[in-house]
């Protein structure tokens, strides 16, 4: 069984040639999820090949003229076209990639990054937490396990949002909580009252759920804090640091750990992340500043 | 009676409590149902009791003035609702709106309290295990208002 990064180096080799040159992207669709999320569906303007990605791989997307982004890759690797980003609006480049229409071109670079790890959970329970965005990167790795559910055990999703308003994916979420091999629960920070579902932080949810601690593996993928937070309580449960993994965010340039823009402690994000085992960087996670 | 010691003794809030002061919260303690839409109890009345939730779902409503309600916190099974009948002034922080039909254990906190006045350690026991129910509060909503999923400023 090949490893996690015997994975992550494929499919950087399998990526352009040299991996500073993006490659230009023709915008098949941009369907809005939320006040300030979006997903692009892309393909190659050159008629070229869907790159292969790994679940937890992120891409950098370019508007030329205006800069660059790393965006995690939120579509289906067992698919693999179109190429899909969801993106959140959050500076120049997020704003610009918000406004491009079916069409439209932009540049992409990748893939990159260390992969979840989802290989190593076959045979065990897996337990996916995602805050907010974060449900984008998780998503892949959703996918993967759907469509190998057989090689698993339970599978649950936990999921918090700041409002009803801010879930991504709700059909989804819909299909997947019919789904009898899969636990879902969704939870938000605040509701209004027509809202039946949960509310309170996302935290509070991993209690309800029925796992083998001994033979688990979790995924957290969210805001740094709620991913703390998370990883307390999955401590509570008696998992233990090397079965939690974790999707880091930082200010990310070259993307393969060049440049040093995001590096976090001995750690490039781009290069040896952005998914981390928990003991790699627990005790970097809460620092003020690294 | 025994089933309603049995439910206790197994609940997590009273995890370890000694034999006598579980007998004290059985003698406290009965079943109650309330229907989906109905309120166990709105802000500001006296607390008088505290819930330990068998089944449904609860939620911590708050309002203000002519604006739309807000819903803090879900509760649902195995949760414990209402703390604030250990603490001075005995006055409930929100509503509790009843979601979904739910079936609870009440005790009744007014006897409970008389208890712990009569029994420091009673008392002790009882804050120990309420003052960590005030701490997830307390954190939840350090959480909540951080606004963590919201875009960084």
């Amino acid at each position: 069984m090949s490893t996690v990064l015997e994975n992550s180096e494929r499919a950087v080799s399998e990526s352009r040639a040299n991996p500073f040159l993006p490659a230009p992207y023709r915008v098949l669709r941009n369907k809005r999820n939320t006040h300030d999320v979006f997903t692009l569906d892309v393909e190659p303007a050159d008629g070229g090949n869907f790159p292969h990605f790994l679940p937890g791989q992120f891409n950098m997307l370019y508007i030329f003229g205006k800069g660059d982004a790393a965006i995690s890759i939120s579509g289906d690797p067992t698919k693999a076209q179109p190429l899909r980003h969801t993106i959140r609006r959050a500076g120049v480049v997020t704003q610009a990639l918000e406004q491009i229409k079916p069409g439209g071109v932009l540049g992409i670079r990748g893939p990159f990054g260390v992969p979840w790890p989802v290989q190593e959970a076959e045979g065990q329970d897996v337990l996916l937490v995602a805050g907010g965005i974060g449900l984008a990167p998780l998503r892949p790795a959703m996918y993967t396990l759907l469509a190998n559910r057989g090689k698993y055990r339970k599978i649950a999703l936990f999921y918090g949002a700041r409002t009803p308003e801010d879930l991504l994916y709700v059909s989804e979420l819909e299909q997947w909580r019919s789904r009898l091999d899969l636990q879902v629960w969704v939870s938000v920070d605040a509701a209004k009252r027509n809202w039946m579902g949960d509310v309170g932080v996302v935290t509070k949810l991993i209690a309800k759920a029925s796992f083998d601690p001994l033979n688990v593996v979790a995924l957290i993928c969210g805001p740094e804090i709620m991913m703390r937070f998370t990883i307390e309580e999955l401590k509570k449960n008696e998992i233990k640091s090397d079965k939690i993994f974790l999707s880091m965010e930082r200010n990310m340039k070259c993307a393969v750990g060049f440049c040093g823009h995001c590096q976090y402690g001995p750690h490039f994000i781009c290069k040896n992340g952005p998914v981390f085992r928990y003991d790699q960087v627990q005790s970097l996670l809460g620092k003020r500043e690294v | 009676m025994e089933s309603l010691k049995k439910i206790l003794a197994q609940h997590p809030f009273l995890k370890d409590l000694e034999q006598k002061y579980l007998q004290l919260m059985v003698g406290c303690a009965s079943n109650v149902r309330f229907d989906a839409g109905t309120f166990i109890y709105r802000e500001r009345e006296d607390a008088n009791h505290f819930y330990i939730l068998r089944t449904g779902k609860v939620a911590l409503e708050i309002h203000d003035g002519g604006r739309e309600t807000i819903t803090i916190e879900t509760l649902g099974e195995g949760d414990v609702l209402g703390w604030a009948w250990l603490v001075p002034p005995y006055r409930w922080h929100a509503d509790a709106h009843v979601l979904e039909m739910t079936r609870a254990i009440a005790l009744d906190g007014k006897c409970l309290r008389d208890k712990c006045r009569d029994d420091h350690h009673l008392g002790y026991e009882l804050m120990m295990r309420i003052v960590p129910l005030i701490t997830h509060q307390l954190q939840s909503t350090q959480l909540q208002l951080m606004d963590v999923y919201g875009a960084r400023k």
